[in-house]
């Protein structure tokens, strides 16, 4: 058996092949720096994403865990709540994403218990990037989502050591599948359906395009007064609503179609018209 | 690929560091700024390795800063670039080596404008004009046909807007004796 089962959190080890780096000219030379040799290759069969807006931050994951060609768990959490307005998405390999999520909740409550204050999301992030800086091979990518008293912020880090700040963040294997939609819908002053609406979307995409993204999604909300959680929401209703849709499309266009051509012949028809 | 360009003027040097930062083949971030002010007049560009670069960086600066507030002044541009290089040095051949290529900038009031160029391995170079990255090797020539050391500032912002590659868009700083100075971000501009 290639993967390992934990009752409590549903995460999975998963091995697949592993996302190139960008190609450097001293490759070659400097592959014999690095330190450790990779057991196997890992990836990221995944979509989550985090995006801002007026009203706070959504954050969006789906819920497939897969291991090679087997879909491990259909139904994992790959959205972790830290504390009340901070939550964490995880992509990678679901042993050390459900590590690093428990030890980044520990530093964080230590923190605050030692600092009588909450550590802001920079100082989160840079934590998390400072800690996992020694594992550089860990291969885990993570978006932080915090809506708080400094207004909502989301931040990408990941495990090479990357953090970024930013609007829109999406990683994982359908990743650029998200991006491609949340570009295109994302405006500031979107209400909060419409946010909702375009993470649904977005991970819908990506799930459809992307084999190791899919089942569910999950969608979190944070505002300044904490995160909620939505109900978890099968993709494959959506994927229904959507071929309805298409078919009222079809038919509507079928009609107008018809009409059109009813309407032409009866203006080539001039003498019933005239003379009827 | 990331790209960086320092050109050392009579009394001021001009650096630029595109403003791209790129996970595999997506573009995270259009505004991403790569260059660290170690103090009131030296910057510090950085690009490489995608961890390694921050944490590099961020070292050298708060070093820097520790440096000032022991010993009540700053160090000059020679003395951060040979600080900066043997600590590059010294973590090449450790278990952690990290993967970055530098530049340095600075202006000195005894000794002027500064420009050091400084690559992965950590040889340090004094050069009037230097580059990192892919752009660099389109970029070289064209200072050394054009770049002459009485320039003035205008002029090699001018050189400098001629060849912009395919990024889309650079932050561009100056240093001279007031200081460091944002020049205009630079978009990208169809020949030239």
């Amino acid at each position: 058996k290639t993967c390992i089962y934990t009752h409590k959190q549903k995460h999975f080890t998963h091995f697949c092949s592993r996302k190139n780096r960008v190609p450097t000219l001293f490759s070659s030379t400097f592959s014999s720096l690095s330190p450790h040799q990779q057991p196997f290759q890992l990836s990221h069969g995944t979509t989550t994403l985090g995006f801002i807006f007026q009203d706070g931050v959504i954050a969006a994951a789906d819920t497939r865990a897969s291991c090679k060609g087997l879909i491990c768990c259909p139904t994992s959490q790959k959205i972790m709540p830290i504390h009340s307005h901070l939550v964490v998405n995880t992509s990678g390999s679901g042993a050390d994403c459900m590590l690093w999520e428990r030890i980044l909740t520990r530093e964080m409550r230590l923190y605050q218990l030692r600092h009588r204050k909450r550590l802001s999301i920079n100082g989160a992030a840079k934590l998390l990037s400072m800690m996992l800086h020694p594992f550089k091979d860990q291969n885990t990518k993570n978006v932080l989502s915090f809506g708080g008293r400094s207004g909502p912020r989301v931040c990408y880090v990941c495990s090479d050591g990357l953090q970024l700040k930013g609007e829109i963040i999406s990683v994982g294997s359908g990743s650029p599948y998200a991006y491609a939609v949340l570009d295109d819908g994302w405006r500031w002053g979107m209400t909060v359906d419409e946010a909702v609406a375009l993470a649904r979307e977005a991970v819908f995409r990506a799930t459809h395009w992307d084999a190791y993204s899919g089942n569910n999604v999950d969608l979190f909300h944070i505002t300044a007064h904490g995160w909620r959680r939505r109900d978890r929401e099968d993709l494959k209703e959506e994927y229904y609503r959507e071929r309805e849709r298409k078919r009222k499309k079809i038919k509507e266009r079928e009609k107008e179609r018809q009409k059109r051509e009813g309407d032409e012949l009866g203006e080539g028809d001039i003498y019933s018209v005239h003379c009827g | 690929m990331e790209y960086l360009i320092g050109i050392q003027g009579p009394d001021f040097v001009l650096v630029a560091a595109d403003n791209v930062a790129a996970s595999s083949i997506i573009q995270m971030k259009h505004d991403y700024d790569k260059m660290f002010k170690l103090s009131e007049k030296i910057l510090l560009l950085c690009v490489g390795e995608a961890g390694d670069t921050v944490q590099f960086a961020e070292y050298i600066q708060k070093n820097v800063q520790l440096y000032k507030m022991r010993n009540g002044y700053e160090l000059s541009p020679a003395a951060a670039a040979n600080f900066t290089r043997k600590n590059l040095a010294d973590y090449l051949r450790s278990r952690t080596p990290y993967h970055v290529n530098l530049l340095l900038a600075g202006y000195d009031e005894a000794d002027g404008p500064g420009l050091y160029y400084m690559d992965y391995l950590s040889a340090l170079a004094k050069a009037p004009f230097a580059a990192h990255g892919y752009g660099a090797f389109l970029t070289l020539s064209i200072l050394d046909r054009y770049y002459r050391p009485g320039d003035s500032a205008l002029s090699l912002i001018r050189l400098n807007k001629r060849f912009i590659l395919n990024l889309p868009s650079f932050t561009v700083r100056l240093i001279d004796k007031d200081g460091i100075h944002d020049m205009e971000k630079l978009p990208v501009a169809p020949g030239g």
